[in-house]
């Protein structure tokens, strides 16, 4: 909500003529989510301070677009945001564009500055600096590094050209907060490449700045740094940030593989992925003539929507069509369309529920829906210790109830297969660690005749 | 002629063209209940002569026919059926929804026909067709008893059809205008000591003359007795003797059990294998005269398959009773209630595994039936098996209805030994019976409530309800209630303040309250706590396992105490318990469990993440930001520029700022043990035999004070009474609000002082919140006082609040009333689905 620019230039003042703002005056911008004061708390020969103040209206913020409480309360009128941004690029445009008519030699030329950002979001000190000191400047915090808090007041010094202070104001602000105010579209990439320009390219925190700038919106980051290397390879969304991630992409798929060769192996032509989010297994399924009817069951309505989406059901022709199913539906309550069915695969759902809600997932699954088969899949909690991501006894998603040791899994597995009149085989899926498994266990019920 | 057919029936007119089929039925059957061939024909064809689109209209016709027969409504098909194969379809279909098949012939002379039909400007097929139609019929005729038609009535004359008159007559199995009371027993199997024994602890007297009995009750209750009176046990004879005078002296009614029919074919001569205790009845029949087998025989003969009673809310049958066959008759009917349904598999021990009708079952009726041999009666989706095995050394029981208590009495010894399968389940595969269905929750659904009719789910919050329900709710056994939304009063035209106790008096003025209670609002977070006496209540009522005793759980139907906190909830539950045997609370409301509506302190227990993360850091970053601000405007101004005003506006600002960071400092304290939580009961919702809603809330503000003493976990919570008409009486309690908002409280809640209240235009909010200015700046932001702001906040619309408040409370209450009146589970999560469905209604968060 608070920047201020000084400089112990001699003349100082002369920080008025870059910023085209009056040191003897106060002046007011309206801007679309409040206002912008332009003053000078110091204004003498050895040193000149502008502060560019917002005030931005709490109110007209959330008006209209709250939808859970916590909307409204926010800690937006009070931090350096991308309001701070179009704040610069509207208050001191030409001084950010390297205009100035009455001081024009002093535009390009490095002036010992200091910029004062009052609360800027950041987890901690090192953020700040990993961004900063590549640049040249001199990162001072407040609170400093030991405290807690999510805010700090920071202090950059550096001999920089105004301009050159300004547009990395402009990029890195929003990059810290992570939180633009405006919708993200292509215009953004534009806009980063142009401020970008001189100093971005060989920055080493490039491509987190291009995708936290660009709201980690994958596609417009990987043009965006395909236009800022020749040469850039763009990684997988996000590679920066979950070194874990990439590994858990691949055992998805692997894991993918195993279930739709083990329901292949089934003999089974009519199948039900329970908990089919997006529909990848579905999808697989598909290309396999086998499968004559696939249906993908999830409890949310929003995945179901993005299978149809990813899954192109409104353009498929009709007979490939009618092969497919997507339904809403859960592990808890029984469900007459789920009968009937030679086959029904749960990957990677089971540990999302409640242990006290698996024997009612037991029942719905091996007494009503009754298949011929039925693969499961769940994380091995041993390998656990494989994920430098996972801290000790933690599990590998925040939704995750319960995870299972092989052990765990088996006695839980041949109980119901006992129980249920099945019969269970094991498997493990992906790479085996010989004292700890693999990342992925899956077990095939089949049911005794 | 008296054509007497039942009233649920497939009546088929059978006639050549011209018959006067048509004429008949519009004279006798409501418009309605006729389906006409020719009417089918228009339907598809625009015309009724269309002979090319018969195949249509007959499909159309089965269609009809089949959603009518399905409604259990009597239906006539009116064509001219004069073909077998034709026929024959309409007998299965009857046959297919336990419908009598009934024909009525028009077998008129074939000139009749042929006149009519010349006079008709529609009918020019020449009287080939009509003919044709004759000709055909008469050779049916002699048939329509094998073709399956039950009732069958022929017309040889016009006048002859003229003259009839069709009488409906009900179903033997039809008794919905008896309504009891009733004392239903289960499988006796010759246990005549247990039985006598049994009418005795139920009130009745028994007289013996010789070889008759006399049966009486004083209040004038009788017996229904669920069939297999006979085999096993060692007074079978008088057994029979005991029911049947019974029966014929009107004090009971007694369905067939399986092994009545069995007796009955050895009784009429047919070869019978003397398994099962049939030997046993046949040896002490041997020393009965001839005479007494008749009656027997006769008796049995007579017997009904099952019977719906009282407006159709119970039902008995031997073996169970579906849905779709209930007050209907067939064979398959018949066959079902005498020995349910087997899937074809067999067991590990050999028997027949059961269809499970009664898991799927979704009736109205209560359903109570025997015939499988349970430890201990429990029921299931309103069904009940009532067979605890006597003969087998279980116990003989019997249902009071209305009352639906159980009432047993031990067997004397092991009668018969139990061959079969063991008659105490393993404990842990005593799975509750009521899994739920999908279709008990999903698409558009329409609750009936006591206190709103008919409250609507829309099917995509049903859709958004089940994706929460399941991810994050507690077992549904648990679940049976969710608190309702509350609004806030409206708020005031000026002044510094957005909410004001004068407004809510006002709103319960207007709506004709006389009298509400101001209850302190306590700021935490809502909890509902079901708490029971001990593990076993735990498990016989909310079918628990591994021990639990109760449940602490969100407005949103959440474990309260998950993840690390999940030792609380057994410490709270037991401070409750422990607070409620010190009161006496169990034996002065003679329960073993209750129900609390609580408020749980502090707020950061369930929010801890978004206290931190949101709340706290707000006023983290303000404070650092309007620090610097409010330094940098102050120094601008000692050099003469002209901030002063501005140095002003962020002084107020960063006073408001530390304003919020008391409030919200004020509900958050650091909890380590149970003793740093604060748990704050306001209504006491439920108890075994009753739903307080009749209470008003100084009686639920009496007995949780009672509750409370004693334990610093359990806080009181203040209140004031305040009659409404009376200027002084206001002034008083918003004299006590603005003190307790000035001492950091959140607020209070106003409540009509009854606790279901009804204007002219239906329910009174059950309760409206009137919270304080410095505790709404957690909800409106910690700048909502300024003048420009408040400006703007005031326009609120609490309309849709409202209406959802209303609903919820009635959905809530509802829930309740079902869980105490033994409904099965589907119908009590119905209710509290729907509320979690209105939740997902998208409103102002802020109200």
């Amino acid at each position: 909500m608070l920047l201020t620019v000084s400089t112990t230039h001699s003349p100082a003042t002369d920080l008025g003529y870059l910023l085209h703002k009056n040191p003897a005056r106060v002046q007011c911008f309206e801007l679309s989510f409040g206002k912008a004061h332009v003053f000078y708390p110091e204004a003498s020969e050895e040193r000149c301070t502008a502060a560019l103040l917002l005030d931005v209206d709490p109110v007209a913020l959330v008006r209209g677009r709250g939808s859970t409480s916590t909307d409204y309360v926010n800690d937006r009128p009070y931090v350096a945001s991308s309001f701070l941004s179009v704040a610069i690029a509207r208050v001191f445009g030409s001084a950010l564009g390297g205009r100035c008519r009455d001081r024009p030699e002093l535009v390009g030329k490095p002036l010992p500055l200091a910029a004062g950002i009052a609360a800027l979001p950041c987890r901690s000190g090192d953020d700040v600096r990993e961004l900063f000191e590549p640049l040249g400047y001199e990162v001072d915090l407040e609170p400093g590094d030991d405290a807690s808090g999510n805010y700090r007041n920071v202090t950059l010094t550096g001999r920089k050209p105004l301009a050159e202070l300004l547009t990395h104001l402009y990029v890195l602000i929003p990059v810290l907060d992570g939180r633009k105010h405006y919708w993200v579209g292509d215009a953004e990439v534009d806009k980063l490449i142009a401020r970008g320009e001189g100093w971005l390219e060989d920055h080493p925190r490039r491509d987190l700045i291009v995708r936290r700038y660009l709201k980690h919106r994958g596609n417009l980051a990987n043009d965006a740094l395909a236009r800022l290397a020749e040469d850039a390879h763009p990684g997988s969304p996000d590679s920066d940030e979950r070194p874990a991630r990439e590994a858990f992409v691949a055992l998805a798929d692997v894991r993918l593989a195993a279930v739709a060769r083990a329901l292949k192996e089934s003999n089974a032509t009519r199948v039900v992925d329970f908990g089919c989010g997006e529909g990848r297994l579905v999808e697989q399924l598909l290309a396999d003539p086998q499968f004559q009817e696939v249906v993908g069951v999830d409890v949310s309505v929003r995945a179901l929507e993005t299978a149809a989406r990813r899954l192109r059901l409104d353009r498929m022709p009709e007979r490939q069509r009618r092969r497919i199913k997507l339904l809403q539906g859960t592990m808890t309550y029984r469900d007459r369309r789920m009968q009937g069915f030679d086959a029904v695969a749960v990957v990677e759902a089971l540990e999302h529920l409640d242990p006290d809600r698996l024997g009612t997932f037991e029942r719905v699954l091996f007494e009503f829906a009754k298949p011929e088969t039925v693969v499961v899949t769940t994380p091995n909690r041993e390998y656990n210790v494989r994920y430098p991501g996972i801290p000790a006894g933690g599990l590998r998603h925040s939704d995750h109830r319960f995870e299972w040791t092989r052990a765990e899994f088996a006695a839980w597995a041949d109980a119901v297969a006992s129980a249920h009149g099945y019969a269970v085989a094991f498997e493990p899926v992906g790479d085996v660690d010989e004292a700890l498994g693999a990342p992925t266990q899956m077990g095939t019920f089949r049911r005794c005749a | 002629m008296r054509i007497e057919i039942p009233e649920y029936c497939l009546v088929v007119l059978v006639g050549a063209s011209g018959s006067g089929k048509s004429t008949f039925a519009a004279k006798h059957f409501a418009p309605t209940e006729v389906i006409s061939s020719d009417a089918c024909r228009a339907l598809v064809s625009d015309d009724a002569t269309d002979q090319s689109a018969t195949r249509d209209a007959f499909e159309l016709l089965e269609f009809i026919a089949r959603k009518r027969l399905a409604a259990r409504r009597l239906t006539v098909v009116d064509a001219t059926n004069v073909r077998p194969e034709d026929r024959a379809k309409l007998v299965r279909l009857a046959r297919e929804f336990h419908a009598f098949a009934v024909a009525i012939v028009f077998d008129l002379p074939e000139r009749v026909c042929q006149d009519r039909n010349a006079r008709r400007p529609d009918r020019d097929f020449g009287p080939r067709v009509v003919h044709n139609h004759v000709r055909l019929l008469r050779r049916s005729l002699k048939r329509l008893g094998r073709e399956g038609f039950r009732y069958r009535f022929q017309f040889r004359s016009e006048a002859e059809a003229d003259a009839a008159v069709v009488e409906r007559q009900r179903l033997w199995t039809d008794r919905r205008d008896d309504a009891g009371p009733f004392d239903i027993i289960g499988d006796v199997h010759g246990c005549c000591d247990e039985l006598e024994a049994l009418l005795s602890e139920l009130g009745y007297r028994v007289e013996r003359d010789g070889e008759r009995f006399g049966v009486t009750h004083p209040d004038a209750r009788r017996l229904v007795f669920l069939g297999d009176l006979v085999d096993r046990g060692p007074r079978v004879v008088d057994c029979l003797r005991l029911v049947m005078d019974a029966v014929a002296a009107g004090v009971a009614l007694c369905v067939p059990g399986n092994h009545e029919t069995k007796l009955l074919r050895h009784l009429r001569g047919r070869r019978v294998t003397m398994t099962h205790g049939l030997d046993g009845t046949v040896a002490q029949l041997e020393a009965e005269p001839p005479a007494f087998h008749d009656r027997v025989a006769q008796f049995i003969d007579g017997l009904v398959s099952h019977y719906l009673f009282d407006d159709g809310k119970l039902a008995v049958a031997h073996a169970g009773m579906k849905r779709e066959m209930l007050n209907r008759s067939s064979g398959a009917v018949r066959e079902f209630a005498l020995y349910g349904e087997t899937t074809g598999e067999t067991d590990e021990f050999g028997f027949p595994v059961r269809y499970d009708w009664a898991g799927e079952y979704r009736g109205e009726a209560m359903i109570v039936y025997g015939h499988t041999p349970v430890a201990e009666a429990q029921w299931v989706n309103g069904t009940i098996c009532i067979d605890t095995g006597c003969v087998f050394g279980g116990k003989l029981t019997a249902l009071r209805y209305p009352e639906r208590e159980l009432v047993s009495v031990p067997a004397a010894k092991v009668y018969y030994p139990a061959t079969s399968r063991p008659l105490v389940p393993d404990a842990d595969t005593d799975a509750p019976g009521d899994i739920l269905a999908i279709d008990d929750v999903l698409g558009k659904r329409i609750v009936d409530t006591r206190l709103v009719p008919n409250i609507t789910v829309r099917e995509e919050n049903a859709a958004a309800a089940l994706e929460v329900m399941s991810r994050f709710a507690i077992q549904p056994n648990w679940l049976i209630y969710l608190p309702p939304t509350m609004s806030p009063c409206a708020t005031r035209d000026s002044g510094e303040l957005l909410e004001h106790p004068a407004a809510a008096f006002g709103y319960y003025r207007t709506n004709g309250v006389a009298r509400v209670v101001c209850q302190e609002k306590h700021m935490g977070s809502r909890a509902i706590a079901v708490v029971c006496r001990d593990a076993d209540v735990a498990r016989t009522r909310f079918g628990a396992q591994g021990g639990t005793t109760g449940i602490v759980y969100t407005r949103t139907g959440r474990r309260f105490f998950g993840g690390q906190l999940a030792g609380f909830e057994r410490q709270v539950l037991d401070r409750l318990r422990a607070a409620a045997d010190r009161c006496g609370l169990w034996e002065k409301l003679e329960t073993p469990w209750l129900i609390l509506d609580c408020e749980l302190m502090p707020w950061s227990v369930k929010a801890a993440d978004l206290v931190r993360e949101q709340y706290a850091s707000v006023a983290d970053a303000a404070r650092l930001g309007l620090a610097r601000a409010v330094d940098a405007l102050e120094r601008a101004g000692e050099r003469g520029a002209d901030t002063a005003e501005l140095a002003h506006r962020f002084r107020d600002k960063a006073d408001m700022v530390k304003g919020y960071a008391a409030a919200v400092g004020r509900y958050n304290w650091p909890v380590d043990t149970v003793d740093d939580l604060r748990l704050a009961p306001f209504h006491l919702l439920a108890t075994e035999a009753a739903v307080h809603d009749d209470k008003d809330h100084g009686w639920h503000m009496a007995q949780l004070a009672d509750l409370c003493q004693g334990d610093g976990l359990l806080t009181v919570t203040d209140y004031r009474v305040v009659d409404i008409g009376d200027e002084a009486s206001c002034g008083e309690a918003i004299a006590w609000w603005e003190e307790l908002t000035a001492a950091g409280g959140e607020g209070m809640v106003v409540k009509p002082w009854d606790f279901v209240a009804r204007s002219g235009q239906g329910l009174v909010q059950p309760a409206i919140k009137c919270r304080g200015r410095e505790y709404l700046r957690i909800i409106y932001g910690p700048e909502y006082t300024a003048e420009e702001n408040l400006a703007r906040l005031r326009q609120r619309s609490l309309g849709a609040k409202r209406s959802l408040a209303r609903r919820e409370f009635a959905l809530g209450l509802e829930a309740l009333h079902r869980f105490v009146e033994r409904e099965p589970l589907r119908r009590v999560h119905e209710c509290v689905f729907a509320v979690l469905a209105m939740e997902s209604e998208p409103v102002d968060p802020r109200l």
